[in-house]
Protein backbone atom coordinates (compact mmCIF):
# COMPACT_ATOMS: atom_id res chain seq x y z
CA UNK A 1 0.00 0.00 0.00
CA UNK A 2 2.81 2.46 -0.81
CA UNK A 3 1.64 3.93 -4.24
CA UNK A 4 2.86 7.33 -4.89
CA UNK A 5 0.57 9.67 -6.55
CA UNK A 6 0.62 12.76 -8.33
CA UNK A 7 -2.23 15.00 -8.94
CA UNK A 8 -2.06 17.67 -11.03
CA UNK A 9 -5.51 19.51 -10.93
CA UNK A 10 -6.44 23.32 -12.15
CA UNK A 11 -8.57 25.44 -10.57
CA UNK A 12 -10.59 28.73 -12.12
CA UNK A 13 -8.58 32.34 -11.80
CA UNK A 14 -11.12 34.33 -10.12
CA UNK A 15 -11.01 31.69 -6.98
CA UNK A 16 -10.15 33.16 -3.61
CA UNK A 17 -6.73 32.62 -1.98
CA UNK A 18 -8.25 31.10 0.99
CA UNK A 19 -10.86 29.15 -1.11
CA UNK A 20 -8.38 27.57 -2.29
CA UNK A 21 -6.92 26.92 0.80
CA UNK A 22 -10.00 25.29 2.03
CA UNK A 23 -10.35 22.95 -0.81
CA UNK A 24 -6.81 21.83 -0.76
CA UNK A 25 -7.69 21.22 3.14
CA UNK A 26 -11.06 19.23 2.25
CA UNK A 27 -8.61 17.14 -0.01
CA UNK A 28 -6.16 16.80 2.76
CA UNK A 29 -8.47 15.06 5.11
CA UNK A 30 -10.13 12.54 2.55
CA UNK A 31 -6.49 11.62 2.20
CA UNK A 32 -6.07 11.10 5.55
CA UNK A 33 -9.33 9.69 6.41
CA UNK A 34 -8.94 6.58 3.58
CA UNK A 35 -5.53 5.76 5.35
CA UNK A 36 -3.44 7.77 2.58
CA UNK A 37 -0.29 10.29 3.57
CA UNK A 38 -0.09 13.59 1.49
CA UNK A 39 3.43 14.17 0.85
CA UNK A 40 3.66 17.56 -0.34
CA UNK A 41 1.34 20.41 -1.77
CA UNK A 42 3.01 22.72 -3.98
CA UNK A 43 0.65 25.79 -5.40
CA UNK A 44 1.88 26.63 -8.94
CA UNK A 45 0.46 29.70 -9.21
CA UNK A 46 -1.27 31.07 -12.19
CA UNK A 47 -0.19 30.49 -15.51
CA UNK A 48 -1.81 30.73 -18.91
CA UNK A 49 -3.31 27.66 -20.32
CA UNK A 50 -2.38 26.58 -23.80
CA UNK A 51 -5.97 25.91 -24.84
CA UNK A 52 -9.39 26.90 -23.40
CA UNK A 53 -10.62 25.27 -20.74
CA UNK A 54 -14.05 25.70 -19.61
CA UNK A 55 -14.31 29.11 -20.92
CA UNK A 56 -11.44 30.16 -18.97
CA UNK A 57 -7.77 31.02 -20.57
CA UNK A 58 -6.13 30.93 -16.75
CA UNK A 59 -5.81 28.92 -14.63
CA UNK A 60 -3.99 28.16 -10.95
CA UNK A 61 -1.83 25.22 -10.80
CA UNK A 62 -1.46 23.15 -7.80
CA UNK A 63 0.12 19.95 -7.62
CA UNK A 64 -0.71 17.28 -4.80
CA UNK A 65 1.90 14.21 -3.98
CA UNK A 66 -0.23 11.54 -1.85
CA UNK A 67 0.87 8.04 -0.66
CA UNK A 68 -1.99 5.27 -0.35
CA UNK A 69 -3.73 2.49 -2.11
CA UNK A 70 -5.87 2.84 -5.29
CA UNK A 71 -9.13 3.40 -3.50
CA UNK A 72 -7.53 6.72 -2.15
CA UNK A 73 -7.23 8.17 -5.49
CA UNK A 74 -10.96 6.79 -6.43
CA UNK A 75 -11.97 8.99 -3.80
CA UNK A 76 -9.69 12.18 -4.72
CA UNK A 77 -10.66 12.08 -8.37
CA UNK A 78 -14.40 11.79 -7.45
CA UNK A 79 -14.28 14.58 -5.17
CA UNK A 80 -12.33 16.85 -7.77
CA UNK A 81 -14.49 16.14 -10.31
CA UNK A 82 -17.86 17.17 -8.30
CA UNK A 83 -16.03 20.21 -7.25
CA UNK A 84 -17.19 23.26 -9.04
CA UNK A 85 -13.90 25.41 -8.69
CA UNK A 86 -12.00 22.65 -10.45
CA UNK A 87 -11.71 22.98 -14.03
CA UNK A 88 -9.22 19.90 -15.11
CA UNK A 89 -7.03 17.48 -13.45
CA UNK A 90 -4.79 14.38 -14.12
CA UNK A 91 -3.55 11.62 -11.38
CA UNK A 92 -0.37 9.76 -12.55
CA UNK A 93 1.77 7.46 -10.43
CA UNK A 94 4.85 7.90 -9.91
CA UNK A 95 6.17 5.20 -7.28
CA UNK A 96 7.47 2.75 -10.13
CA UNK A 97 9.18 5.47 -12.38
CA UNK A 98 10.77 6.74 -8.95
CA UNK A 99 12.23 3.20 -7.92
CA UNK A 100 13.59 3.20 -11.73
CA UNK A 101 15.51 6.48 -11.69
CA UNK A 102 16.31 5.66 -7.96
CA UNK A 103 18.21 2.69 -9.21
CA UNK A 104 19.67 4.73 -12.46
CA UNK A 105 20.91 7.15 -9.52
CA UNK A 106 22.34 4.84 -7.62
CA UNK A 107 24.15 2.84 -10.60
CA UNK A 108 25.52 6.51 -11.63
CA UNK A 109 27.02 6.52 -8.21
CA UNK A 110 28.45 3.56 -7.51
CA UNK A 111 30.22 4.26 -11.10
CA UNK A 112 31.68 7.27 -10.13
CA UNK A 113 32.67 6.00 -6.74
CA UNK A 114 34.43 2.44 -8.24
CA UNK A 115 36.62 4.76 -11.23
CA UNK A 116 37.14 7.59 -8.51
CA UNK A 117 38.84 5.34 -6.58
CA UNK A 118 41.56 3.55 -8.47
CA UNK A 119 42.20 6.31 -10.85
CA UNK A 120 42.56 9.76 -10.34
CA UNK A 121 41.25 11.54 -13.14
CA UNK A 122 37.07 12.05 -13.19
CA UNK A 123 36.02 10.49 -15.84
CA UNK A 124 32.51 9.35 -14.52
CA UNK A 125 30.80 6.97 -16.92
CA UNK A 126 32.29 5.47 -19.86
CA UNK A 127 28.84 5.56 -21.52
CA UNK A 128 29.25 8.66 -23.35
CA UNK A 129 29.10 9.40 -26.84
CA UNK A 130 31.59 11.18 -28.11
CA UNK A 131 30.75 14.70 -29.32
CA UNK A 132 30.14 15.28 -33.20
CA UNK A 133 30.65 17.72 -35.07
CA UNK A 134 27.19 18.81 -36.48
CA UNK B 1 9.74 5.27 -47.64
CA UNK B 2 11.08 5.74 -51.78
CA UNK B 3 8.19 5.42 -54.20
CA UNK B 4 9.39 3.29 -57.09
CA UNK B 5 7.08 4.33 -59.94
CA UNK B 6 6.69 1.23 -61.92
CA UNK B 7 6.27 1.16 -65.66
CA UNK B 8 2.72 2.44 -66.82
CA UNK B 9 2.01 -1.04 -68.28
CA UNK B 10 2.35 -2.77 -64.87
CA UNK B 11 -1.26 -2.56 -63.26
CA UNK B 12 -0.91 -4.45 -59.84
CA UNK B 13 0.35 -2.60 -57.19
CA UNK B 14 1.94 -5.76 -54.94
CA UNK B 15 3.39 -4.98 -51.67
CA UNK B 16 6.57 -6.48 -52.64
CA UNK B 17 9.63 -5.05 -53.25
CA UNK B 18 10.70 -5.41 -57.18
CA UNK B 19 11.74 -9.09 -56.75
CA UNK B 20 12.13 -9.63 -60.73
CA UNK B 21 11.81 -13.51 -60.20
CA UNK B 22 8.09 -14.84 -60.13
CA UNK B 23 6.03 -11.67 -60.34
CA UNK B 24 7.70 -10.01 -62.81
CA UNK B 25 7.24 -12.96 -65.14
CA UNK B 26 3.80 -13.11 -63.95
CA UNK B 27 2.46 -9.82 -64.60
CA UNK B 28 3.28 -10.32 -68.58
CA UNK B 29 4.91 -6.77 -69.14
CA UNK B 30 8.73 -7.46 -67.90
CA UNK B 31 9.76 -4.07 -69.78
CA UNK B 32 12.79 -4.89 -68.10
CA UNK B 33 12.62 -1.90 -66.44
CA UNK B 34 13.37 -4.09 -63.01
CA UNK B 35 16.78 -4.14 -61.66
CA UNK B 36 16.33 -8.07 -61.24
CA UNK B 37 16.31 -9.62 -57.80
CA UNK B 38 16.76 -6.93 -55.12
CA UNK B 39 18.24 -4.44 -57.35
CA UNK B 40 20.53 -1.50 -56.41
CA UNK B 41 17.61 1.12 -56.06
CA UNK B 42 18.68 3.24 -53.20
CA UNK B 43 16.53 6.07 -54.13
CA UNK B 44 17.73 8.33 -51.78
CA UNK B 45 19.20 7.89 -48.19
CA UNK B 46 18.75 4.32 -46.66
CA UNK B 47 18.76 4.99 -43.13
CA UNK B 48 16.42 8.23 -42.61
CA UNK B 49 14.61 7.71 -45.72
CA UNK B 50 12.03 10.46 -46.52
CA UNK B 51 13.92 12.77 -49.35
CA UNK B 52 14.84 16.24 -48.07
CA UNK B 53 16.35 18.16 -51.44
CA UNK B 54 18.60 15.08 -52.17
CA UNK B 55 19.98 14.58 -48.92
CA UNK B 56 23.64 12.46 -49.25
CA UNK B 57 23.07 8.83 -47.71
CA UNK B 58 22.73 8.29 -44.01
CA UNK B 59 22.70 11.71 -42.08
CA UNK B 60 22.81 10.21 -38.77
CA UNK B 61 25.02 12.15 -37.17
CA UNK B 62 22.50 13.56 -34.86
CA UNK B 63 22.77 12.50 -31.21
CA UNK B 64 20.44 11.79 -28.79
CA UNK B 65 19.92 14.50 -26.43
CA UNK B 66 18.80 12.68 -23.30
CA UNK B 67 21.66 10.28 -23.88
CA UNK B 68 24.17 12.71 -24.17
CA UNK B 69 22.86 14.89 -20.80
CA UNK B 70 22.06 11.91 -19.12
CA UNK B 71 18.57 13.43 -18.18
CA UNK B 72 16.45 10.24 -17.13
CA UNK B 73 13.55 12.00 -15.71
CA UNK B 74 11.37 13.23 -18.57
CA UNK B 75 8.34 14.80 -17.03
CA UNK B 76 5.33 16.26 -18.12
CA UNK B 77 6.07 19.24 -15.73
CA UNK B 78 9.28 20.80 -17.74
CA UNK B 79 7.25 22.53 -20.56
CA UNK B 80 10.66 23.92 -22.05
CA UNK B 81 12.38 20.89 -22.16
CA UNK B 82 8.98 19.31 -23.95
CA UNK B 83 8.66 22.17 -26.05
CA UNK B 84 11.95 21.55 -27.99
CA UNK B 85 10.66 18.57 -29.20
CA UNK B 86 7.44 20.06 -30.45
CA UNK B 87 6.51 21.41 -33.96
CA UNK B 88 5.06 25.04 -34.42
CA UNK B 89 1.97 23.26 -34.99
CA UNK B 90 1.76 21.62 -32.17
CA UNK B 91 3.01 18.04 -33.06
CA UNK B 92 5.69 15.72 -31.54
CA UNK B 93 8.26 15.58 -33.66
CA UNK B 94 9.63 12.36 -35.02
CA UNK B 95 12.86 11.06 -34.12
CA UNK B 96 14.49 10.80 -37.08
CA UNK B 97 14.18 14.35 -36.99
CA UNK B 98 15.63 15.01 -33.77
CA UNK B 99 17.87 12.09 -33.24
CA UNK B 100 16.14 10.86 -29.97
CA UNK B 101 16.80 7.07 -29.23
CA UNK B 102 13.54 4.74 -29.03
CA UNK B 103 12.96 4.62 -25.20
CA UNK B 104 13.47 8.26 -24.77
CA UNK B 105 10.98 8.79 -27.55
CA UNK B 106 8.80 6.94 -26.30
CA UNK B 107 9.11 8.37 -22.68
CA UNK B 108 8.90 11.82 -24.34
CA UNK B 109 6.00 10.56 -26.08
CA UNK B 110 3.96 10.11 -23.37
CA UNK B 111 4.68 13.13 -21.42
CA UNK B 112 4.50 15.31 -23.83
CA UNK B 113 0.75 13.71 -24.30
CA UNK B 114 0.53 14.43 -20.40
CA UNK B 115 1.49 17.56 -20.74
CA UNK B 116 -1.53 18.28 -23.24
CA UNK B 117 -3.99 16.41 -21.08
CA UNK B 118 -3.18 18.96 -18.46
CA UNK B 119 -3.40 22.22 -20.70
CA UNK B 120 0.59 22.62 -20.48
CA UNK B 121 0.52 21.95 -23.88
CA UNK B 122 -1.76 22.62 -26.72
CA UNK B 123 -2.76 19.78 -28.98
CA UNK B 124 -2.59 21.99 -32.05
CA UNK B 125 -1.53 25.55 -32.62
CA UNK B 126 1.41 27.48 -31.41
CA UNK B 127 2.36 26.83 -27.68
CA UNK B 128 2.85 30.12 -25.78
Amino acid sequence: MNRTYEVMFIVRPDMAEEDLDKLISTLETAVTSTNGTVKSVEKMGKRRLAYVVGRFHDGMYVLLTVEGGGGLIHELERRLRVSEPVIKFLTVRIDEEQKRLDKIKKLRDARKKASAAPAAAATPEGGETAPVTA
Amino acid sequence: MAEEMRAPGAATESSTPSEGQGPGQGQGQSHGHRPGPRGPRPGGPGGPGGREGGRKYFRRKKVCKFCVEKIENINYKDVRLLAQFVAESGKIVPRRLTGVCTPHQRRLSSAIKQARNIALLPFAGRAN
